[in-house]
């Protein structure tokens, strides 16, 4: 069987509720301990400690330390490597991001 | 994830696995002449060392559309080539923009396994709610970061960009 890519561990980190739950709860608000994401969940600490992992391979999750703690935050660059990959080949990528860009600064006048 | 993600976190964190050596990365950030192949595409220019001065480079594109001439200023915090770039990053596109100040960009790169290296960059956003939008975006993968390292890797690897120069 080929090798195991990144697709693979992003979609295989994807196909799981609970991992789905996590990348939601980060969304909302970056930069969690494992202790305010297991609170949300009824799961054992090494429960969600291994749901993370499987995040973390995915780089799906990043981690940093701050003093005696881990942060935890959302990584969507592997999601947007998926969209680029079948998505943006059909698109006239740049000439769209560009215009983004312009509405986004724009809306900030 | 339909949330909007709240803009008063404190920092961003964004990583990308390139199939490139950390020198070829570092080339890939601070060069202008690589800049202007991936993502916005706006040459950037650096003066390595602490105080040196950074800024980005208006695209034909961006001033058709009625940008200035320098679209990002800064100053670079500490150069370590290339291994860790720290700067200040602050939009001027808009006096709202300008307004928010200088936030603060940390570029780390490290060797991973197997020829390819970590690159991660984080981005201090603490009361700068706009240039959170525009670089993490309200989807957190319409543009952005994640759209400028994705062409970044996509480029390294395969020798073009999304644009395909």
């Amino acid at each position: 069987m080929r090798k195991r890519t990144d697709d693979d561990r992003v979609f295989k980190a994807l196909a799981d509720p609970t991992r789905r739950f996590l990348l939601d709860r980060l969304h909302l608000r970056d930069g969690r301990t494992l202790t305010e994401l297991e609170s949300a969940l009824d799961m054992t600490r090494f429960g969600v400690m291994k749901h993370l992992r499987v995040l973390e391979e995915a780089n799906l999750v990043v981690t940093i330390k701050s003093g005696r703690e881990k942060l935890h935050f959302l990584n969507p660059v592997p999601i947007r490597l998926i969209h680029n990959r079948w998505i943006d080949k059909y698109t006239e990528h740049h000439v769209s991001a560009l215009a983004d860009l312009k509405a986004k600064l724009e809306e900030s006048a | 994830m339909t949330a909007a993600p709240t803009s008063d976190a404190p920092a961003r964190v964004f990583r990308v696995f390139i199939r490139a050596t950390p020198e070829a990365i570092w080339d890939a950030i601070t060069n202008p002449e690589w800049t202007e192949r991936y993502g916005y595409r706006a040459p950037m220019e650096y003066d390595l060392r602490p105080g040196g001065a950074f800024r980005a480079r208006s695209t034909d594109a961006m001033r058709s559309m009625g940008g200035p001439d320098t679209v990002v200023d800064g100053e670079v915090i500490e150069a370590d080539p290339p291994r860790k770039l720290v700067q200040t990053w602050r939009f001027l596109w808009a006096p709202e923009l300008v307004a928010e100040g200088f936030t603060r960009v940390t570029w780390e790169i490290a060797p991973s396994q197997g020829g390819v290296t970590r690159l991660t960059v984080t981005h201090e956003v603490a009361g700068a709610p706009r240039t959170t939008l525009i670089l993490v975006g309200d989807d957190e993968m319409g543009a952005g970061w994640p759209f400028i390292l994705s062409d970044l890797k996509t480029l390294l690897e395969s020798g073009t960009s999304l644009q395909g120069s």
